[in-house]
């Protein structure tokens, strides 16, 4: 009897040890969620927050009752907001389309054609995977510049349309596709070109599209190579467009005009990633790195 | 055999065009550059050959404060988002219900326009004379006193910038880590469970070596990520980081090449290429320190 109520004591201090250390875990959890949601509540509530109100805090409030809209419109009348937002639209989308040309061409001709010299060349090509941005965009300034392209589409584009890795990842997957297709296909008479259209992208879909994907983060994000290349507001991406706005828009300091800004410009990507949250995810640890 | 030749390179054109203009010219330019004595942006001449650009740079007071910079952030940002985020992975991976609820709220930062939300972090950690701000009314809270953390003392500008690198690199860590996590054998820990090992042995002698190669790239791409910080930087002290006192080496590289204080791409190149022999020299002592010490 003894024996048994030990036991039984023994099983509800375990059953309590585990129930605390789970409470601890999802406390712990739930306070670096906050961490991490907070700004962006931080944004959306400063943007309806009238200019008048705003100013008027001392002690900011963590919530307001009369939210107003005046803001959004002061970001798209005040400052060429939505020409920032079409720029980097445009920007993007014909970034990534290109490069999709360039990387698929490239990678069909690593995984399926036979050329001489062709492992001499995707060595280098791996080669230049570890060569970072910072050391060629100073040339690459300077070859924009003197051939006047400095704020054009072409200037903005241009350096950005390959990707070492890109074609790595993809090349790897067009090899896992059986090679038993592309002779049955050739038997028949079809060409290459046709073969990479019809039957390799399609199979590949899945990593094309994550490539696509990381593509856009990285376009809708850059900075660095915008700023560089524009001090024409018409030809501003976001990142450079948010960066003027901060120091010379709205005429005086309008935190919650900026805020508003800053929700129009963040809105389409997390858009983007809550719609295609696991690819995102997936592409993400295949093939991204921040920082 | 020629045609077929013919058309392989026909395919790689694009690629080859655009990585010939726009990496391997540059890459050959940027030490060109480097040792051009006394290059003139305008009139595209220089005055003589040699290494001048690198003393130079080296002797400039505002490359030594960003090298600093630098590698406090480097020091301070690269262990703690990694342990940070493996403790975060391990809670994560001990839960059940609401993982992919937190996993998705997690990995936000990685989607969001950098220079954007550090517009929404500097509003929080700023005082200015009309207002607090948020962060030094929480301070207030708990009995403390108001520093300004973007125009104020040095410490407190480089506690933001390393606290807003870690909440924006965090992301990818966590990203990483979970899924690693996620891939241990479950049969190792029912084996260590019927021999009754502690918690804390098994994942010292599981979970850590399993996850040992992942952890190591962490570091080393961390490393290597938070030696060219920048837009960081530029999101919250704005774009004369010289003046802010926050400059980073790459911010040090496009200042000299951009903007006011530019029109040096000598001197750009030869900062851009001390940076890249401290980050080759880094990565190869982490990747040393990991073939002795990762678990295949």
């Amino acid at each position: 009897m003894q024996m048994n109520t030990d036991y039984a004591k023994i099983e509800r201090r375990s059953l309590f040890r585990r129930r605390t250390g789970k409470a601890v875990t999802y406390f712990l959890l739930t306070l670096w969620a906050l961490i991490v949601l907070f700004p962006f509540y931080w944004m959306l509530l400063t943007s309806v927050k009238s200019y008048g109100a705003y100013n008027a805090e001392y002690v900011p409030a963590f919530f307001t009752l009369s939210p107003t809209f005046e803001n959004y419109h002061t970001a798209f009348t005040a400052v060429p907001l939505a020409r920032y937002f079409t720029n980097t639209l445009i920007f993007t989308l014909v970034t990534t389309a290109v490069m999709l040309v360039v990387i698929v061409l490239a990678a069909f001709a690593f995984a399926r054609l036979e050329f001489k010299g062709k492992n001499l060349l995707f060595t280098l090509f791996l080669s230049l995977m570890m060569i970072p941005t910072e050391l060629v965009v100073i040339t690459n300034f300077q070859t924009i510049t003197n051939l006047g392209m400095r704020n054009t589409f072409a200037g903005l584009i241009l350096p950005s349309v390959t990707s070492v890795f890109y074609i790595y990842l993809l090349k790897e997957n067009f090899e896992q596709i059986p090679e038993e297709l592309y002779k049955a296909a050739q038997v028949d008479g079809t060409g290459d070109f046709k073969y990479l259209l019809k039957v390799m992208i399609p199979i590949s879909q899945p990593t094309i599209v994550t490539i696509v994907i990381l593509k856009i983060i990285e376009c809708w994000n850059s900075y660095v190579w915008p700023r560089l290349i524009t001090d024409d507001p018409m030809y501003f991406l976001v990142s450079n467009g948010i960066q003027e706005i901060r120091e010379n828009g709205f005429g005086r300091e309008n935190i919650p005009a900026m805020m508003a800004a800053v929700v129009v410009i963040s809105v389409p990507l997390i858009v983007l990633f809550l719609i295609f949250r696991k690819k995102v995810m997936a592409g993400v640890s295949r093939g991204g790195t921040k920082g | 055999m020629l045609k077929k030749n013919l058309k392989a390179w026909l395919y790689l054109l694009p690629a080859l065009l655009f990585l010939g203009a726009f990496m391997v010219y540059p890459l050959i330019d940027v030490f060109v550059y480097s040792l051009e004595e006394g290059y003139n942006s305008a009139s595209q001449t220089y005055h003589g050959v040699g290494l001048f650009n690198y003393s130079y740079v080296l002797h400039d007071p505002y490359f030594l404060q960003a090298v600093k910079n630098t590698f406090i952030l480097v020091i301070i940002t690269v262990p703690l988002s990694t342990i940070l985020a493996l403790f975060i992975s391990l809670g994560l991976n001990s839960i059940q219900p609401l993982r992919h609820a937190y996993q998705t709220i997690y990995f936000l930062p990685y989607v969001t326009n950098t220079l954007a939300v550090g517009l929404v972090f500097m509003v929080l950690f700023k005082k200015t004379p009309y207002s607090e701000g948020m962060v030094n009314l929480l301070i207030n809270w708990f009995g403390g006193q108001s520093v300004d953390f973007i125009d104020g003392p040095y410490w407190a500008k480089m506690f933001v910038l390393c606290f807003y690198t870690i909440w924006v690199v965090l992301p990818f860590k966590v990203l990483i880590l979970t899924s690693a996590l996620a891939s241990v054998d479950e049969n190792l820990y029912k084996a260590a469970r019927l021999d009754n090992t502690p918690k804390w042995r098994m994942f010292t002698r599981i979970t850590l070596p399993m996850i040992s190669p992942m952890i190591f790239y962490l570091v080393i791409t961390g490393f290597i990520g938070a030696f060219k910080a920048y837009s960081d930087a530029v999101a919250l002290f704005g774009t004369d980081l010289n003046a802010a006192g926050m400059n980073t080496i790459v911010g040090y590289v496009y200042d000299m090449l951009y903007g006011n204080s530019g029109g040096y791409p000598s001197f750009a190149s030869a900062a851009a290429l001390i940076l890249f022999a401290i980050v080759l020299t880094i990565t190869c002592i982490n990747l040393l320190i990991s073939k002795k010490h990762v678990h295949h």
